[in-house]
């Protein structure tokens, strides 16, 4: 009896990009010569798990991305101010990647130039909601009791508010301006950081460390900072990386409405909405900043997403 | 059961207070500046004249005494005239709201036909090929702005292909086509990933191991016990896709120039019309919450462990 | 009396990391066979390997199973459901959570019987109300009809055993049933496990860490360590007289009563 049954079992990444285990089965060709059947081999090739490798590369791309933003400045190859009503509306070319605009200013400085407002405004706005978020979170879990219950009731209403809703209208109120944009959207944002540090609290808590350390006579200040944040802070620096991509379209989102930056501010929502009665005529103008959205919300993504993975492989999603 | 309807109906009342609270505070940040907005153009005007308007719109009460009389016109469906319009802001509302119901809706189905179906390939044949592809294009759904998608098919259907109308012939299938598929797109790209998920954690699960070893075919078990089991949570989440879905109708609606409540919010911010702007903001936080209340009844009702214990204790 | 399963030279592997060793054994019809070592032994996988349940991460890398003349390790999905069932049967450690929590028993009992066999509800419904007075259940119909949180980890563990004896296996593989319930629930376990055999002549491959129960049930007794075959004899013979000092270990660390260690 010859056994010649090849079977192959391939599968893919565990999270979005990248790959975890393999497995290939191939079965050796048995040849039964005489009665007695010699055992049957089957050989499992596994590939190991590569999320740290994926981890450096994309945070490799995400100081890339940084360090353009850091340097825009140097970076762009025209000046992007400088106009030439010459040169106007010309699609891309070897001399204008991304052509010129209306003003005939080169578009691909504009977008550059315009990381700055786009990608580090989200990166406050992130940074302003996880600390505030993660502090009233800390404080409910810890304290628990009747600020518990308000605070939460309070980020609960927070919360009560669709997407953009309350962040349309806070922008809208406080008239418009790249820190009212932010201001807004962090005011929405925090209910998330705080739920999520309360919850990892109260877990954290309980655990038997936490009774060990407060009998030994720790501070409540030492307890916090020393036992509590370093085990909570996996999750909310996860739910932060995956948020900065969230924030970069909402905030240009709300500047493609006229209610975050405002011309001559160089952002890549408001130069969308700028150039919006050229799409047909000179399409480049309005899809190059929004290319530029799409790329660098990709990167923290990826970025996010294999952070996460490697702080918590369990997950499946 | 109907004991939880009531508790759940009861803890939402402080939740929709907190709302109107908070949308009539913002607003009233913005009321003095109403004011002067409305004179602002209007050259000097004296002081006298400004505080008569202001009396006049009761903008010189207190402010719990604005709430209070603002929260007892909203009851009765008096949310005052509109700054712009001199209308009534409760009707020109309502008038608008249908158009948005109606964009919403299709999004819904629209997702629903598309994640669900995707999410569930996706997770029975995880870490394989499909699912590598579904997983990257969820992703790049997911990196997109949807005002970019937007213009986009703005472009690319109407503008290039005059397929579709770009700006909406009012409130009509044809104009909500292009709409519909921006939202759901994006809607989509996350929904699909949180199906795929909450069917993989079900898959997980050892009574799939339990009937693999009675010799059930896989699909009876994905069908039968896997799925119903799974479309709790799914339909959970659906409702939590519901709600970024009401807060994104409004640029959307702007691009596209659809007739609904998101477009009047947005035409009401650049114009200062607070009135409306507070309408706005109440009655989709209010619908949400309603939604989310629903879901929790639902989810409720279908799970016999939790209809049983309930059952049990009442 | 032919054997019903044989493992033959049995290598198991997850992640490339090899957990049982050259493991060869066989169960004869009728006979109960029960396998004891510690935890991490690798006695579950033992049985997963012959249910081709070991997940996408494991693997039997060298050696046989067989039942009926075919190669476990090497059947199609397709045909190991036929097989899965009918001619082996399992039972897990936790019998409610092998059953899908939103669905009803009957439904689920009634689902495993109609995809191996035609049977119309009513006579899946007789047949299963006989057998499950037979295995001593009181009131059969209503428990078809209940939800699986419903039963206590004792009715549930029974329950789990019924579903498995519905389907007439030749052999019931079985995880450590007794592991999660009382003592008083265990013996009453034990003691339907025996009536089964009895009944139905199954043979069965009992895993277990309670020595108890395997001298009140097996015929023989197989000692498992680190995913090694450490002894292998008739129960009398390795309980009370092991040859191996890794199995007399074993049996000292069992707290002994006076009464005696009879069924």
């Amino acid at each position: 009896m010859r056994k010649t049954a090849e079977k192959k079992t391939e599968y893919g990444p565990d999270s979005l990009s990248g790959n975890s285990d393999t497995r290939e089965v191939r079965k050796i060709q048995i040849q039964e010569e005489s009665v007695q059947k010699t055992p049957a081999v089957r050989i499992q090739k596994v590939r190991h798990n590569n999320v740290k490798k994926r981890l450096i590369l994309f945070g490799a791309l995400v100081v890339l991305l940084l360090i353009l933003t850091v340097f825009s400045g140097y970076l762009t190859p025209y000046d992007p101010d400088a106009q030439n009503l010459a040169i106007a509306k010309m699609a891309p070319s070897a001399a204008h990647l991304m052509g010129t605009d209306r003003y005939g200013r080169d578009m691909l400085s504009r977008v550059i130039a315009g990381s700055r407002a786009s990608i580090f405004s989200a990166l406050l706005l992130v940074a302003v909601s996880t600390i505030a978020g993660t502090a009233i979170g800390i404080f409910c879990g810890w304290a628990g009791g009747i600020w518990d219950t308000v605070l939460m009731r309070i980020s609960d209403i927070f919360l009560a508010f669709p997407g953009l809703v309350f962040a349309l209208a806070i922008a809208g109120v406080l008239g418009g301006g790249i820190q009212n944009a932010i201001f807004a959207l962090a005011a929405v944002n925090w209910p998330r950081y705080a739920r999520l540090a309360r919850s990892q609290t109260l877990v954290q808590k309980t655990k038997t460390y936490m009774e060990a350390a407060r009998l030994s006579g720790s501070s409540t200040w030492k307890l916090i900072t020393k036992h509590i944040l370093p085990n909570i802070i996996g999750p909310i620096l996860v739910t932060s990386m995956l948020d900065i991509g969230t924030m970069i379209m909402e905030l240009a989102g709300l500047s493609f409405l006229g209610l975050g930056a405002k011309p001559p501010t160089a952002e890549w929502g408001s130069m969308m909405s700028d150039a919006r009665s050229m799409i047909t005529t000179a399409p480049w103008i309005v899809f190059s900043p929004g290319i530029a959205i799409f790329l660098s919300v990709m990167i923290f993504n990826l970025f996010g997403d294999t952070l996460r993975d490697w702080v918590d492989p369990k997950r499946r999603i | 059961m109907k004991k939880y309807i009531l508790k759940r109906l009861l803890q939402i009342i402080p939740v929709l207070l907190g709302i109107t609270f908070l949308s009539f505070a913002l607003m009233h940040v913005a009321g003095s500046d109403a004011v002067t907005e409305m004179y602002a153009n209007k050259g000097a005007v004296s002081q006298e004249i400004i505080d008569a308007k202001r009396a006049e719109l009761g903008l010189d009460k207190p402010f719990l005494v604005q709430y209070f009389s603002w929260l007892g016109g909203f009851l009765t469906g008096n949310l005052g005239t509109s700054y712009v319009s001199g209308k009534n802001v409760f009707d020109t509302f309502l008038s608008k709201l249908p158009a948005t119901l109606l964009l919403t809706l299709l999004s819904v189905v629209a997702t629903i036909i598309i994640s669900i179906p995707l999410g569930i390939i996706a997770a029975v044949r995880h870490d394989r090929v499909t699912d590598y592809i579904l997983r990257f294009l969820s992703f790049i759904g997911n990196s997109l702005p949807n005002f970019f998608v937007a213009l986009l098919f703005l472009q690319l259907f109407a503008i290039r292909l005059h397929w579709l109308p770009s700006i909406s012939e009012g409130v009509s299938l044809k104009s909500a086509i292009l709409p519909t598929m921006t939202l759901a797109i994006a809607m989509s790209a996350k929904y699909m990933r949180q199906v795929r998920a909450a069917v993989l954690e079900e898959l997980g699960r050892n009574y799939v191991e339990g009937a693999r070893a009675r010799g059930i075919r896989g699909r009876i078990i994905l069908w039968k016990s896997v799925l119903r089991s799974a479309l709790l949570t799914i339909l959970t989440l659906l409702a939590l896709s519901i709600g970024s879905l009401l807060g994104g109708t409004a640029i959307i609606e702007s691009i596209f120039m659809w007739d609904g409540v998101g477009k009047l919010a947005v035409d009401s911010i650049t114009m200062r019309d607070y009135p409306m702007i507070q309408a706005y903001v109440v009655w989709m936080a209010a619908i949400y919450v309603l939604i989310n209340l629903v879901t929790d009844l639902l989810y409720h009702y279908l799970d016999p462990r939790i209809r049983l214990e309930a059952g049990k204790a009442s | 009396m032919g054997k019903v399963l044989q493992y033959q030279h049995v290598d198991i592997a997850y992640r490339g990391n090899t957990v049982i060793h050259d493991v060869s054994f066989s169960v004869e019809d009728g006979e109960i066979l029960g396998i004891v070592g510690e935890s991490g032994s690798g006695k579950s996988t033992l049985l997963r390997a012959a249910m081709g349940l070991l997940g996408d991460t494991g693997m039997v890398t060298q050696g046989d199973i067989w039942y009926k003349g075919k190669d476990l390790p090497d059947l199609s999905d397709a045909k190991r459901r036929t097989i899965n069932g009918p001619g082996i049967g399992m039972i897990f450690q936790n019998a409610g959570s092998s059953f899908c929590p939103v669905r009803t028993i009957g439904s689920q009992l009634y689902e495993a019987m109609t995809e191996h066999t035609r049977i119309t509800r009513k006579a899946f419904q007789a047949t299963a109300v006989d057998t499950l007075g037979k295995l001593g259940f009181h009131d059969a119909p209503d428990l078809l009809a209940r939800y699986p949180f419903e039963l206590s980890g004792g009715m549930q563990q029974r329950i789990g055993i019924a579903a498995a004896v519905l389907l007439h296996p030749e052999i019931i593989l079985a995880d450590e049933p007794t592991s999660a319930l009382d003592v008083t629930v265990q013996k009453q376990v034990v003691q339907e496990l025996l009536k089964i055999r009895q009944l139905y002549h199954t043979a069965m491959l009992l895993v277990t860490h309670n020595i108890g129960v395997v001298n009140a049930m097996a015929d023989h007794v197989l000692v498992l360590k680190e995913g090694r075959v450490v002894e292998y004899g008739e129960t009398e013979q390795v309980l009370r007289h092991p040859n191996q000092e890794y199995t007399r270990r074993l049996m000292d660390a069992v707290p002994r009563i006076r009464r005696g260690m009879s069924s």
